[in-house]
């Protein structure tokens, strides 16, 4: 290897790299000092390049904190997204129990029917909802929306899940059982604290799933639904105002919490394996 | 026992498995379903329909066809749902939407028998056998029209396959370009992935993680924002192109037009997907021991002919998962070009939602969707073959 790191060869994958994560990063941190341009402009003002304090505001993030619309999307947001995650891991959790089973039948079908929905084009799915749940009169509703965000987040959690319960000794529930825990306490009280890095994992999945979801919202949702997504897919094509640069701030944010909280999950899940 | 486990194991996958069925499969069922199956015509004119059905389909049928028709083209004015018959007969044979509603609007006033003088006399059409052929074939329930449609075809007067008019063909280039165009970026992402890759995985323990953090937050932030950003990028008054007339590169009234073309699905489609290339690749390659090159060098193979015989090899399937899913993801992508493809750009998906949305042709929006699904179905067969999905994992 460091035969290699030294060569001309090493220089260019190096500069390489630097310009591959330049890629991936620049344009994400483009938009977190754009978001406090004073003007309605999508670009750096003269003044903004001069570090002039003029050229910079807080006019966006006004607009979206307190404005009626960013407010009520981004409670839609929450209760789509919450509700959809509860339901999305306690179903997932529960079948990858089943899944990671050695009796488990036909396995390989399953999985892939539980997974599909994380495969099968997004356009595809909203389209089938839109027919199947009007059909249902569950368009422009609340329950729709969950149902079919819910939906969307299981597979992550039945993915996270069943990897987590690879690494479990199923010889603790017979321990626990010995000891006489019944199956329900054995449960809560042994297997879910030792698989919950894989739940908790799952569940962020799913919620990041259905915050980062708009295709169905924009097939779905009444004007009462719009979620933050549907608003930034509004402000993008029918008024293009920095205010989406600052509720974009607000999701960058979100993301490098996800990040974060998995990134722990993760050391800690490491550091409880022997 | 066996017996027992099995049970129990299968119960406990029992609730999402009818959860997936009812709110996911059952969906993609009836958007099948819509694609083939399409009763309106024979709801709107069932007697007409049943009456064409014994018409032996040489001149013009009978007196009697005509009468029901005038007959129940009345019913539907005055149901209000003449519009969706003239709108789906239009769709059968261009030109039937004006002829259907304005013979509608005179029979709410005027005519009376013997229809088969009276129909013609109102519009010329009904003299022609080709109405009544085209009647006959959109009342069939089970239709091959959409499916025809997104292919470029179309029934003619006697039930035979011929090619759309070339002014209206644009579904099999669009499925050849979809294809192209994930193909193009799948190359893109691998080229661009498996180098990154490589670097992360044997770089030390801890700047490897932080440099996989570079590729995480992007994976974990919202599409929407992404997309925003390379609004904000490529636009024509946009960062980048700011930057290149501040380099002098361009002159400020010949600003480059980045978005709203190919480039802009490109560029952001390949932001997209890429860690959706470097993940697999990397939890691959981070199980390759560094020292089987150090002992291929030592042994005296140079470095390119080491990398072919030993590493290539072992991450072919981080190749395999990565290329299988970006593929996938492109094929069916539809936001980023949505938003940043402008009229070239433009993907199966977005034609998908124009019709859903717009023309609210939604028989063709389902057959489109059905064939771009049996595609996405056999590359996931294919994933599962070769890779087993019940191996994928996410994240690092």
């Amino acid at each position: 290897m460091s035969a290699w790191r030294a060569g001309p060869g090493a220089w260019a994958l190096r500069v390489f790299c630097g310009l591959a994560f330049l890629f991936l990063m620049a344009p994400i941190l483009i938009i977190i000092p754009l978001s406090f341009n004073a003007e309605p402009y999508f670009t750096f003002t003269r003044g903004m390049l001069t570090l002039d304090p003029d050229a910079y505001s807080l006019r966006w993030y006004e607009q979206v904190l307190l404005g009626e619309r960013w407010r009520s999307a981004a409670l839609n947001t929450l209760i789509v997204g919450v509700s959809a995650t509860l339901l999305a891991t306690t179903l997932g959790t529960v079948a990858a129990m089943g899944l990671s089973s050695p009796a488990m039948p036909w396995r390989r079908t399953i999985t892939a029917l539980l997974i599909s929905p994380m495969i099968v084009p997004i356009i595809i799915a909203a389209a089938g909802m839109f027919f199947f749940y009007s059909s249902l009169n569950l368009t422009q509703t609340y329950t729709g929306l969950i149902l079919s965000h819910a939906a969307l987040g299981a597979p992550f959690v039945v993915i996270t899940v069943t990897a987590a319960m690879a690494g479990f000794n199923s010889e603790l529930l017979l321990a626990a059982a010995s000891l006489g825990a019944g199956p329900v306490r054995t449960f809560f009280k042994v297997q879910l604290p030792i698989l919950s890095p894989g739940v908790i994992s799952g569940a962020l999945f799913a919620f990041a799933a259905s915050l980062d979801e708009v295709v169905v919202v924009l097939f779905m949702a009444g004007l009462e639904q719009r979620t933050i997504p549907r608003e930034m897919w509004a402000g993008i094509r029918e008024e293009i105002s920095p205010a989406i640069l600052a509720a974009a701030t607000f999701l960058i944010l979100i993301a490098v919490l996800l990040l974060l909280a998995l990134e722990l999950l993760q050391r800690r899940s490491d550091s409880g394996r022997p | 026992m066996m017996g027992k486990s099995r049970t129990q194991a299968l119960l406990l996958s029992l609730p999402l498995i009818a959860f997936i069925g009812i709110t996911f499969v059952a969906p993609l069922g009836s958007m099948v379903l819509r694609s083939f199956y399409d009763p309106l015509v024979a709801e709107i004119l069932p007697k007409t329909v049943a009456a064409l059905g014994e018409w032996d389909g040489g001149a013009l049928p009978p007196e009697g066809v005509y009468a029901l028709l005038a007959e129940e083209l009345r019913q539907a004015r005055a149901d209000r749902t003449i519009g969706r018959l003239a709108t789906r007969l239009n769709r059968q044979t261009p030109g039937l939407r004006s002829v259907v509603s304005g013979t509608g609007r005179r029979l709410a006033r005027q005519g009376q028998p013997p229809w088969a003088e009276a129909l013609p006399r109102m519009n010329k059409a009904w003299g022609e056998p080709e109405v009544w052929h085209a009647i006959a074939q959109a009342g069939r329930r089970v239709t091959p029209t959409y499916y025809l449609n997104a292919l470029d075809l179309r029934m003619d007067a006697d039930s035979g396959v011929v090619q759309q008019p070339e002014a209206k063909r644009v579904y099999r280039a669009l499925f050849v370009k979809t294809i192209g165009v994930a193909l193009a970026i799948t190359l893109l992402c691998l080229g661009i992935g498996y180098p990154l890759a490589w670097f992360i995985a044997h770089s030390p323990p801890r700047r490897g993680r932080l440099l996989l953090v570079l590729v995480l937050l992007p994976f974990w932030t919202s599409l929407l924002v992404r997309t925003t950003s390379w609004i904000v990028l490529l636009q024509q008054q946009g960062v980048l192109n700011n930057l290149l007339i501040w380099a002098g590169v361009v002159a400020d009234d010949q600003r480059l037009t980045l978005m709203h073309n190919m480039i802009g699905t490109f560029v952001a489609m390949t932001h997209v997907l890429l860690p959706f290339m470097v993940l697999p690749l990397y939890s691959v390659m981070s199980g390759i021991p560094p020292v089987q090159m150090q002992a291929a060098s030592s042994l005296g193979a140079k470095w390119p002919r080491a990398f072919r015989r030993v590493y290539l090899p072992q991450s072919m399937p981080g190749v395999g998962a990565g290329c299988l899913l970006v593929f996938i993801l492109a094929m069916g992508y539809y936001i980023t070009p949505a938003l940043v493809g402008g009229q070239s750009g433009q993907l199966i998906s977005n034609f998908i939602a124009y019709h859903m949305q717009t023309s609210l042709n939604w028989g063709l929006a389902a057959a489109l969707g059905s064939i771009l699904f049996v595609a996405v179905l056999l590359l996931f067969l294919l994933y599962d073959r070769v890779l087993g999905l019940d191996r994928m994992r996410l994240g690092s």
